[in-house]
């Protein structure tokens, strides 16, 4: 999944074999970054687990929680926020579905249909990547109006009688997952961008020397050696969307589009109820850690991470 | 047939990811009153006193020094993680391998919540210095995945051959390997500004009362968002388009030098 190779040198040589080699001095380099994430990414992740596990102080002020082994807060928190965990997932999923089948051509058309032509090439990385320098939130808000009731595009879908009179797309699962596979389709463009540049050209022509339909060729070559990208793609859309809370409220209506992360966030900071905070976001953490361990063995692309 | 197909759905695509953007630079024209929601007839206004409403340069300046702050702090710690984990055989590599994906398949509301757990256990005084330790901690992992595409395209015998010329680590570090993999460091670093830059979820987190440019809009939303949230954004876009035509223009220059020898 490098986005390096897309975001800065489109293409570039092939790696040369970079053999590792024993040095004492690697110590200096690695310690720093380690010690970082070890202060500010496990201790963090620890401290949550156990958050997830207090109890209220007896007789305390709402928002005061002793330490506890209270593991009943995670049977109530799914009991009461599973709708908002399984909807979670299953916007990610179409969402990212919906940026593979949008962000596949348009990584095929960047880096097949344009090679050789280093300005296009050059010019059309420029508009996947500039959404990124506007405010998400801001694009998420001009999302809300493009759906409005009163925009062109509702005009025309009701014109087209793809809308029924009086159906709506602002507030619906719709116009969320259509905000989700927007915010983060330039992730899924540019891992596939990524590894479908990297393909000898030379690969193609030999298929079709060897009378292989260009059809063919996609499938049996392209395909599978862009493999690579399309799980980096998968997963760096599927990730951020699951937890994403912004689309669902700014897009959605609350009642039957809210996600875990509107859950957790309101949890945390209107009701101060840290244990079931915590013990969702754990849920979610390891749903996501199981998921995309399966998902990368059974793509057998194991040398991405 | 699928060929054909190629160039619609792709243009379309463009359309899509583009639509949102053109409305909002649209809007930063609009003459906007109150609620810059609705289109009100063309105005140069908010362009000519983008500081106009409150709060939202205060805002833009936050992010900016949250920014360059996380920016450079995780680009360096990246690099040297990215240096030691492609160049070094060590017992605990596919570890800190895993330590170094991990952030970046959590998502970000998990990684906020966790923060903020401990910010909370510990007491600790929400603001600028909470939001530059998140931030710092999810770049990392984006700064060492782009510059160890790099360092792995390097030749180790380069550094072998400023060695053998007695060079001493130190300085084959600085004039030969550090060079090499600046490309790679800038776009790490373009990525970390841009990844910190525009996060809400983690900043919202761990910000307490400080407010950067997308808590402001995300705050303002419920109100009414000033037409000058829409210049600020407007100009970061043009002004990104101009940085990446750039960078592309030098390093196409460079691979044509490259390739005439």
């Amino acid at each position: 999944m490098s986005l390096a190779v897309a975001l800065g040198e489109g293409g570039g040589p092939p790696p040369a074999a970079s053999r590792p080699t024993r040095t004492r001095g690697h110590r200096p380099l690695l310690l720093p970054g380690l010690a970082y994430l070890a202060l500010f990414f496990v201790a963090p992740v620890a401290v949550l687990l156990a958050t997830s596990l207090y109890v209220p102080v007896p007789g305390g002020d709402v928002g005061q929680y002793q330490p506890a082994l209270h593991g009943q807060n995670y049977v109530d928190a799914l009991a009461k926020f599973w709708p908002q965990l399984v909807r979670s997932f299953g916007f990610a999923l179409m969402a990212t579905l919906a940026a593979l089948a949008i962000g596949y051509p348009m990584a095929y058309a960047i880096a097949v249909r344009a090679r050789g032509r280093r300005l296009l090439q050059g010019l059309l990385l420029v508009l996947v990547v500039a959404p990124f320098f506007t405010s998400f939130i801001l694009r998420t808000i001009a999302w809300k109006q493009i759906l409005a009731d009163d925009s062109f595009v509702v005009a025309a879908l009701h014109w087209l009688h793809l809308l029924p009179p009086g159906g709506r797309l602002t507030a619906t699962p719709f116009a969320v997952v259509c905000g989700l596979t927007y915010n983060f389709l330039p992730f899924m463009v540019l891992p596939i961008y990524a590894s479908l540049e990297r393909l000898d050209p030379r690969m193609l022509e030999a298929g079709a020397d060897l009378y292989a339909s260009p059809f063919t060729t996609f499938r049996t070559v392209t395909l599978p050696l862009s493999m690579p990208g399309v799980v980096g793609g998968t997963l760096l859309t599927f990730i951020p969307a699951s937890g994403d809370y912004v689309n669902s409220s700014l897009l959605g209506n609350n009642t039957n589009t809210s996600m875990i992360g509107q859950v957790i966030d309101a949890r945390f900071f209107k009701v101060l109820d840290y244990p079931t905070a915590a013990a969702l976001s754990v849920v979610l953490m390891v749903a996501i850690l199981v998921l995309v361990g399966a998902y990368v063995r059974r793509s057998g692309t194991e040398e991405l991470l | 047939m699928g060929e054909a197909l190629v160039p619609v759905i792709a243009g379309l695509a463009f359309l899509y990811l583009l639509v949102p953007v053109a409305y909002t630079v649209a809007f930063s024209f609009n003459d906007a009153g109150k609620s810059n929601l609705v289109w009100r007839g063309f105005t140069l206004d908010a362009w000519r006193n983008p500081c106009g409403a409150p709060q939202v340069c205060e805002a833009f300046a936050h992010s900016l020094q949250v920014g360059v702050a996380s920016t450079v702090i995780a680009t360096a710690l990246g690099t040297l993680l990215a240096i030691a984990l492609v160049r070094f055989r060590f017992r605990g590599r596919p570890l800190v391998n895993l330590l170094v994906f991990l952030p970046m398949s959590t998502p970000e509301v998990v990684l906020g919540a966790a923060l903020l757990a401990q910010f909370l256990s510990l007491r600790v005084q929400l603001g600028f210095t909470t939001v530059v330790i998140a931030h710092v901690m999810f770049c990392i992992s984006f700064v060492v995945v782009t510059v160890k595409a790099r360092v792995a395209s390097l030749d180790p015998a380069l550094e072998e051959a400023a060695a053998d010329l007695y060079a001493t680590p130190w300085h084959a570090f600085w004039r030969v390997t550090f060079p090499l993999l600046l490309p790679g460091i800038a776009a790490a670093a373009l990525l970390a500004f841009s990844l910190s830059f525009d996060d809400f979820i983690i900043t919202n987190f761990n910000s307490g009362a400080f407010t950067t440019f997308p808590k402001f809009v995300y705050v303002s939303a419920a109100r009414g968002i000033p037409p000058q949230a829409n210049v600020i954004s407007s100009f970061m876009f043009v002004l990104a388009l101009v940085l990446v035509v750039v960078f592309q223009v030098v390093s196409s220059v460079r691979a044509g030098r490259r390739q005439r020898g």
